[in-house]
């Protein structure tokens, strides 16, 4: 790769979210698409955790931990959905060959997807933990520092997840859409979200462990429950990111490669 | 930087496009000087589109090269990137943006300065300004292929690649953009590569046509001197005797060379 390749300019960032930021603002379908799906979950979930919260023990302590579990694995999904879908655009829209013989480098093609992914979950995000606030008095924002920490392990993991769906699209074009909605739901068994690590078989538990966001969820959980912020749990959780946003960053480089080679880009679609 | 490449925009050597089985262009060896405007022709298949691509760096060759002003497309493509643009059929700019802010963005994107100049400057050239602040997606086929020639020249391109440029436009509108783009090319001594089925719009554009069958060049001449080699009034005709495989007359030396 020659140093041309690796030049950053904050400006062509800065062009690719303005054409985002364009997009989104013009379609009130897609910014009610933002809020409808979390909102709908969060007042399940929260009518499940006040009907169990009747129980005693145990199951009233794992219960009160379902709207956060349920606003964190929210924020994991919606946070890669948001890289992914703002890369779909320029698939569905039949621009990505514009975008890849401008001088823009992948790497700035990639910020700008995370920025928009940031962008687009605060947008339906926030609302709908005010909606826990006035609806279920859980405030997911009473847990403070902590908060800042989990958002930013889950967000690293979605990105890392986004970068790789995002390059099976652009490698297998639109045939492979369907990896963008669903790759993240292998996670939701696996990580834990709802239910301790303990919960699985032991065999599966060192996988489970090897999923950045496992910790994040059992730090939770001792945060809501124990009222303890595990440290321990969180470097984890960062060192597995840094190995899974250097695994995405190669696959999304690997395999725009491979997409040349196919001659996927000159004619993108299925 | 050796003379060639200082005296040439494109170089290409042996390049070759294989995609599994099919071979889609067959070691194919050229070059284009700067400021001229040559047309790429062929038929369905015979490799223009692959070729294209190879050469704005979009498909990877599978042997050979390509150099654009002496950088090597498959390797060093960011060194040119910011002097090239593309217009092809086959590629829309997003739907829901209005065509102002389609070329905001790529003005941004290809760091022109002063961009509401330039955007003012090409809805001039290319009669925009009725549809300026209109979603690219909600217009007509011509005004939509005017808009993506807009989007090709807001960078001012040194090498000015085009795929089937005049596609759905009315005569009127086509004769007028063929007019534009040689009042580009002189003004810029920019490089145009043209693919186009029309025959027409090559031999009043083009100072030069490379003929392209099953991934082969099958001639390379100016468009007036195809036409007297093969004893035909015009190059549909001169077309019609290379995609039909009639016999063709030997390069003359001065081509050959």
């Amino acid at each position: 790769m020659s140093a041309e390749a690796l030049a950053f300019s904050p400006r062509r960032v800065g062009a690719m979210i303005l054409r985002y930021w364009y997009l989104l603002r013009s379609s009130w379908p897609r910014l009610i698409e933002l809020i409808y799906w979390p909102a709908v979950q969060m007042f399940m979930w929260g009518f499940l955790q006040l009907g169990v919260a009747r129980q005693t023990g145990a199951v009233m302590a794992a219960a009160s931990t379902f709207l956060a579990a349920f606003l964190l694995w929210d924020l994991l999904f919606r946070g890669q959905i948001g890289f992914s879908m703002s890369f779909m655009e320029e698939m569905w829209s039949r621009n990505l060959p514009n975008l890849m013989i401008s001088p823009l480098r992948p790497v700035e093609f990639v910020i700008a997807l995370m920025v928009m992914s940031v962008i687009r979950l605060a947008v339906g995000f926030v609302p709908v933990t005010i909606l826990a606030i006035f609806f279920f008095g859980f405030n997911l924002w009473d847990l403070g520092l902590a908060l800042v920490v989990f958002f930013a392990n889950l967000f690293f993991t979605a990105w890392a997840v986004g970068m790789l769906c995002s390059g099976l699209v652009m490698r297998n074009g639109l045939g492979a859409e369907g990896l963008t909605w669903s790759m993240m739901f292998i996670l939701l068994p696996l990580t834990c979200v709802y239910y301790p690590v303990t919960t699985l078989p032991l065999w599966v538990q060192p996988i489970a462990w090897a999923l950045p966001p496992t910790a994040v969820f059992e730090g939770m959980r001792a945060l809501v429950i124990d009222h303890v912020f595990r440290a321990d749990l969180m470097l984890w959780a960062l060192g597995l990111n840094l190995l899974w946003l250097a695994a995405g960053a190669a696959s999304f480089v690997v395999l725009l490669g491979k997409a040349k080679q196919a001659g996927a880009l000159i004619q993108t679609g299925e | 930087m050796d003379v060639a490449t200082k005296s040439n925009a494109i170089e290409a050597d042996g390049l070759a496009k294989r995609y599994s089985d099919t071979v889609a262009v067959d070691g194919i060896s050229f070059a284009i000087a700067r400021g001229t405007i040559t047309g790429l022709l062929g038929g369905n298949g015979a490799g223009k589109t692959t070729t294209i691509g190879m050469i704005i760096g979009l498909v990877a060759p599978s042997a050979g090269s390509v150099r654009v002003f002496g950088a090597d497309m498959a390797r060093d493509s960011y060194r040119v990137l910011g002097r090239i643009n593309f217009e092809s059929p086959y590629v829309d700019l997003p739907h829901r943006l209005t065509v102002r802010q389609n070329l905001t963005v790529f003005g941004m994107l290809y760091g022109v300065a002063d961009i509401a100049a330039r955007i003012a400057k090409l809805s001039a050239d290319l009669d925009l300004g009725e549809f300026l602040d209109r979603q690219a997606g909600k217009l007509s086929a011509g005004q939509k292929t005017r808009v993506a020639l807009a989007k090709a020249l807001v960078n001012e391109p040194d090498l000015l690649v085009l795929d089937e440029p005049m596609a759905s436009l009315d005569p009127d509108t086509a004769d007028w953009i063929r007019g534009h783009l040689e009042r580009y090319r002189a003004g810029k001594n920019a490089t145009i590569l043209l693919a186009s089925h029309n025959m027409f719009e090559v031999e009043r554009l083009c100072d030069r046509v490379i003929m392209m069958k099953r991934g082969k060049i099958v001639d390379d001449d100016a468009p007036e001197r195809l036409i007297a080699r093969y004893g035909r009034q015009n190059l549909e005709e001169v077309f019609l005797d290379v995609a039909r495989g009639r016999a063709r007359p030997a390069l003359s030396a001065e081509t050959a060379s």
